[in-house]
């Protein structure tokens, strides 16, 4: 225990805001979760592999000579054709089948994909270099980054984009009629295997953008993606399904969380803190679930 | 009838016939060939050091190989190393170590990259009375379990950082200094903690803030945060290299001003590559240099072994690479004075080992680890955009002085 971020103020601001700014980065990882998740019923344990590939992709052109934050561009449009091209060799085998076999199936593709990156892209840790500076407050006593500041405001800004994109368009529509009832749908005209391979693109977009913001505030690695996924699966159990702005809230709550955690009960515990925060509210949610899944039947 | 039994004796005596030349072609000393074993990394996360280390054996073996070879009773032998690929996991790593020496006939064995899978071989090393010589384990644990056939070339894990405080200290007017340290939860990193506990207690130092960074953990910024607050003297931060390159990142970032930073693996994290000025000054602890003045026979001196071992393998050789060469000029000269393949002939010129590479001097304590050689560190300096690493303690191989203490970021360009 240690009580130094009480006696010092700043720390507390200090803490509050890196806690926010990194919760929303991982919020963008989690609603591409759950939206695949509530549309195919589908976890994906290859979320965060997807993320990590995504990053590859904005470090490729930063080597070749491209400013990183271009990533965020480039690496969703290549991820969404790497979404749907795992959906027709993979996924689309697996979505109507029992859960496990889907996170057994997910799990065989992060596998395949770390040694993939491994192979194309070495073992070495690599991190892409923005070089946007600092923003200083209060007297230099709080620092924010300015690349966390970009990351988390293009994650809000794809957010938005995503929300409106799912109530206006289409696709939007016909997606969320088949995470409603996918039989209704289908009855009623929509192409739902056209639905579940643009959710699943959509996803591996999300996650593409998510990894080129990692490049340029955190580190690569290609076996570092299963912390992204633990981490969204977290944030998706705590908002639920289907509730978005929940997400957004959850991922903020838990980047909080984390980093209080961090300060009071040290850094070693930072991430145990978070996993016995999802155990108070699994078992919270039992009951929650154990009705909902009564009324399914 | 028959004629099946015919068949199937016939068949079972070709594959036991196969068998046996199979394995006798790989015995402990066939023809002129010493055979080594090792499972390596080739793939999987800890590959680009497996690499680094396997080139290493490689460069050695073709060395020795092309200079005379091994002299025993008279005969001259060469090296040869069979490899294995234990895909940077442990379990694979022992099961491969029991595969080298039961069907491979493999009488001496070369460590495998990192003290996570070290510790994994050691114990089957141990039980089959097999000497290895390693030379990237360097967790203290690995010398502490009173192993008989272990004998590793480089410096145990706790001596990294002490002499990054002894440094702190003097620059300190002999004075104990407020230490801040965060470290991986690896036993590796543990380790260099260990060590810099030591060194504290030594100094009279103390420490402020001592952080156990999660495994999957790669944001410090709660660390750097309290850093910031509390003004420590020195930072001291372990945790591969995926803590080099986070801790330069957000120190550079938060504007984290400390007098000294004192890391490990800056060098396998190539930090003045990728980071470039942000990681001037750091203070990073290495096994070896090239600019060291250790010499020995076979590669000359470290500056001739650099130029070698770029030539062949078309990069800088980090000093993992360095060290796992000077294992294989370990086993020669234990080979020569034992002139004897016995095992345990072997394992007591390893045990008496009194010699210098151009890694470094090399003498065995009793835990088998080196006691003869100590840790060197480097602190990474710019010219404009181009960064080195130059030695700047101890002050016998220093080639540049310490930079102390560490400007502000406000007066860096």
């Amino acid at each position: 225990m240690d009580f130094l971020i009480f006696k010092a103020p700043m720390l507390m601001v200090q803490a509050s805001l890196d806690g926010i700014l990194l919760g929303i980065l991982f919020a963008l990882i989690a609603y591409g979760m759950a939206l695949q998740w509530g549309v195919m019923n589908i976890i994906n344990i290859a979320q965060g592999d997807l993320v990590i590939l995504g990053g590859y992709i904005a470090y490729t052109m930063y080597l070749v000579g491209i400013h990183p934050a271009w990533g965020v561009i480039v690496s969703p449009i290549i991820m969404y054709f790497v979404g749907v091209l795992l959906y027709k060799l993979v996924i689309n085998k697996v979505v109507d089948r029992d859960l496990f076999i889907s996170i057994l199936a997910t799990f065989g593709i992060a596998i395949v994909f770390q040694q993939l990156m491994n192979f194309i892209f070495g073992a070495d840790v690599v991190v892409a270099q923005s070089e946007y500076g600092t923003t200083m407050l209060f007297d230099n006593s709080v620092t924010l980054p300015n690349s966390k500041i970009f990351s988390a405001f293009i994650s809000v800004l794809y957010a938005v984009a995503l929300v409106v994109y799912m109530k206006k368009s289409r696709l939007g529509r016909a997606i969320r009629a088949t995470a409603q009832n996918a039989r209704a749908a289908k009855i009623l005209g929509v192409d739902t295997e056209k639905v579940y391979a643009a959710t699943f693109g959509i996803n591996a977009a999300l996650c593409g953008i998510a990894g080129a913001l990692i490049s340029i505030t955190l580190t690569l690695h290609p076996y570092v993606g299963l912390p992204y996924t633990v981490r969204s699966f977290m944030i998706v159990i705590v908002a639920g399904l289907g509730n978005l702005p929940a997400v957004a809230l959850s991922g903020m709550g838990l980047g909080l969380f984390e980093e209080f955690a961090d300060y009071i009960l040290g850094t070693e515990f930072r991430i145990g803190a978070v996993f016995m925060l999802l155990v108070f509210i699994l078992v919270y949610r039992r009951f929650k679930l154990s009705k909902k899944r009564e009324y399914l039947k | 009838m028959n004629k099946l039994v015919k068949l199937f004796i016939t068949s079972i005596s070709a594959i036991t016939l196969a068998l046996v030349s199979f394995s006798s072609s790989f015995a402990k000393v066939e023809g002129e060939y010493i055979v080594l074993g090792s499972a390596i990394s080739l793939t999987g996360k800890y590959s680009s050091n497996g690499v680094h280390t396997q080139n290493g054996y490689n460069m050695a073996v073709d060395r020795i190989n092309s200079m005379g070879g091994v002299e025993v009773q008279g005969k001259k032998y060469k090296f040869e190393i069979i490899y294995y690929d234990d895909e940077s996991n442990p379990k694979r790593a022992a099961q491969l170590a029991e595969r080298l020496i039961k069907q491979d006939g493999v009488h001496y064995m070369l460590g495998p990259y990192s003290s996570g899978l070290t510790k994994a071989i050691a114990p089957v090393t141990e039980k089959y009375k097999i000497p290895m010589v390693e030379a990237n384990g360097a967790s203290r644990s690995l010398f502490t379990k009173g192993y008989k056939y272990l004998f590793a070339v480089l410096s145990p894990a706790n001596q990294y950082l002490e002499v990054a405080i002894d440094l702190a200290v003097e620059k300190n007017g002999g004075k104990g200094v407020r230490i801040a340290q965060a470290f991986e939860q690896d036993a590796f990193s543990q380790d260099v903690r260990l060590g810099i506990l030591d060194a504290a207690k030594r100094t009279g130092s103390e420490i402020i803030i001592d952080d156990k960074l999660p495994k999957e953990l790669n944001d410090m910024a709660a660390t750097l945060a309290k850093v910031k607050a509390t003004k420590p003297d020195v930072l001291v931060v372990s945790g591969h290299t995926k803590g080099a390159l986070t801790a330069i990142r957000q120190i550079s970032e938060m504007k984290v001003d400390v007098p000294m930073l004192a890391m490990t693996h800056c060098d396998a994290a190539k930090l003045s590559k990728q980071h470039g000025k942000k990681s001037e000054y750091a203070l990073c602890a290495s096994q070896w240099h090239k600019n060291l003045s250790y010499k020995d026979k076979f590669f000359g001196s470290g500056k001739k072994y650099d130029k070698d071992f770029k030539k062949e393998f078309g990069y800088a050789p980090p000093y993992q690479s360095a060290e796992s060469s000077a294992a294989l000029l370990v086993f020669k000269d234990a080979f020569e004075r034992a002139n004897s393949f016995d095992r345990d002939a072997v394992r007591d010129a390893l045990k008496t080992t009194e010699m210098q590479t151009f890694y470094g001097n090399i003498k065995f304590g009793p835990g088998g680890q080196n006691t003869a050689k100590p840790m060197i560190l480097f602190q990474v300096r710019c010219k404009g955009d181009e960064c080195e690493n130059k030695v700047v303690a101890p002050t016998k191989w220093a080639s540049d002085k310490f930079y102390h203490p560490i400007p502000k970021w406000s007066e860096r360009s």
